[in-house]
């Protein structure tokens, strides 16, 4: 399992990176932390000519508030992503979910951006990007264009990206200090790509009763999907088991989940439900401490 | 495409010139020009954690990097670990909870510990667990490895040199 032999250029800014790329087209490869790309790379499944690394754009490694949206650098490694005190205040769902990918020596290197990039279906990053309703930064030569990311991630492992352009940064609305949110995610074995994941927001009136609510689910789809029906389903419902039961089991129906020998459309579905209940009273319990 | 470039490598302190073709994994470099084959190789493509090591401090797996790219940076293996004779804390732990039986995947575990111990110097059975879940045992069934994480992480608390 070596891969095969690619020319290497290790660019000291973005702007010699965007270079290179331009020049080489779709013979060349952005790599950063090669957590995906490496293996690929090993099996043989990517053979670029031209492998453009991307591990000195320090410049990328960032995390910055600008007033209600944090704008995260696409060479931010998961592990700063996961342990960084900001974002587990302004985006604990981001900090819950990074917190999760592959395993510790894995999120060390892995990063926002090649994570989006890839687009894996089972992916943490991509399907909190489109819960919480991220914006993508793409920069090529020519020059920057923002992307939702919900239009951003097209299809498995496809995404609107030209081969002349990088992802800069992804923008995160801030979560609000009174929403509860919760991550959860079920894989055979610990830190294995999951069957099924969710990510879930939610935010209380001063009733007590459910205002505003987001559910994604990851692994039931080629793209992670915004369930909006039982978005509204929950609106006026109070947070408690009853209502964590009938919006699982709407979760549950509202998917059309491929069935394969190994993970049968039922099981999917019932991962779907159990998972989604566990999510919104977890994040019903974080909801509302502070408003 | 592909001629092999001159690189220098600075590991376990030691500057090292060489010339490697840019495709050359890590593992690979560190193993056949380096003769530094307590570095295991497993996978190669990330799984198994045998291959681990550390850059500037942090554990990367050595099979899912190219020499080529570790120019300007620190690289830590296994065989910098024990001073002489003296084993680590961690190493001296699983020493004495028998936490390994073959020893083929113990260098990946000692890596990733001895920079998660740095950081996280009090984890719960449960942190041990889900940072051990990166590195793949066939014999021991992982509990004596547990135990000799906690052990160490404790006799490192306890004082220096334990």
């Amino acid at each position: 399992m070596k891969p095969a032999p690619f020319t290497y250029h290790r660019p000291a800014s973005v702007r010699e990176a965007l270079e290179l790329l331009a020049r080489y087209g779709a013979d060349a490869k952005p790599v950063s932390g090669g957590q995906s790309l490496g293996p690929m790379l090993n099996m043989r499944l990517a053979r670029p000519a031209h492998l453009v690394d991307l591990n000195d754009l320090l410049e990328l490694d960032y995390v910055r508030n600008t007033g209600g949206v944090i704008e995260i650098g696409g060479l931010t490694r998961h592990h700063r992503v996961a342990s960084a005190p900001e974002i587990g205040r302004d985006l604990p769902l981001l900090a819950e979910a990074a917190a999760t990918i592959g395993h510790y020596a894995i999120r060390q290197r892995g990063t926002l951006g090649g994570s989006l990039v890839h687009a894996d279906p089972a992916a943490q990053l991509p399907l909190v990007a489109v819960t919480l309703g991220a914006e993508v930064v793409l920069r090529s030569a020519k020059g920057e264009r923002s992307v939702p990311a919900d239009e951003f991630v097209q299809s498995i492992m496809t995404v609107d990206l030209a081969d002349d352009e990088i992802v800069t940064a992804v923008r995160f609305p801030q979560q609000l200090a009174d929403e509860g949110s919760a991550f959860d995610l079920f894989s055979r074995r610990h830190g294995d790509f999951a069957i099924v994941s969710v990510a879930l927001t939610l935010r209380l009136d001063p009733a007590g009763a459910i205002c505003a609510l987001r559910l994604g689910l990851g692994g039931v789809g080629p793209v992670p999907q915004r369930q909006t029906g039982v978005e509204q389903e929950a609106i006026g419902c109070l947070p408690d088991a009853e209502t964590a039961a009938r919006l699982a089991r709407a979760a549950a129906a509202a998917i059309t989940p491929e069935d394969h020998p190994q993970v049968p459309a039922a099981y999917r579905r019932e991962l779907v439900e159990t998972l989604t209940a566990r999510a919104f009273l977890r994040a019903a319990k974080r909801a509302g401490v502070t408003a | 495409m592909s001629t092999p470039v001159p690189i220098s490598l600075v590991v376990n302190g030691e500057a090292h010139d060489l010339v490697v073709p840019p495709r050359k994994l890590l593992s690979d470099v560190l193993r056949e020009d380096l003769n530094l084959t307590g570095t295991h190789v497993g996978c190669e493509h990330g799984v198994c954690g045998a291959c681990t090591i550390l850059i500037d401090g942090r554990p990367a797996r050595a099979c899912l990097t190219y020499a080529v790219q570790l120019e300007g940076h620190e690289l830590t293996t296994i065989e910098a670990v024990a001073e002489g004779d003296t084993l680590s804390p961690l190493q001296q732990a699983l020493h004495e909870e028998h936490g390994l039986q073959c020893g083929f995947c113990t260098a990946g575990i000692v890596m990733t510990f001895e920079a998660y111990l740095r950081e996280n110097p009090a984890p719960s059975e449960a942190e041990v667990r889900d940072v051990l879940s990166g590195n793949l045992c066939r014999c021991t069934g992982y509990q004596n490895i547990v135990t000799a994480v906690l052990k160490a992480a404790e006799a490192m608390r306890g004082g220096r040199g334990a």
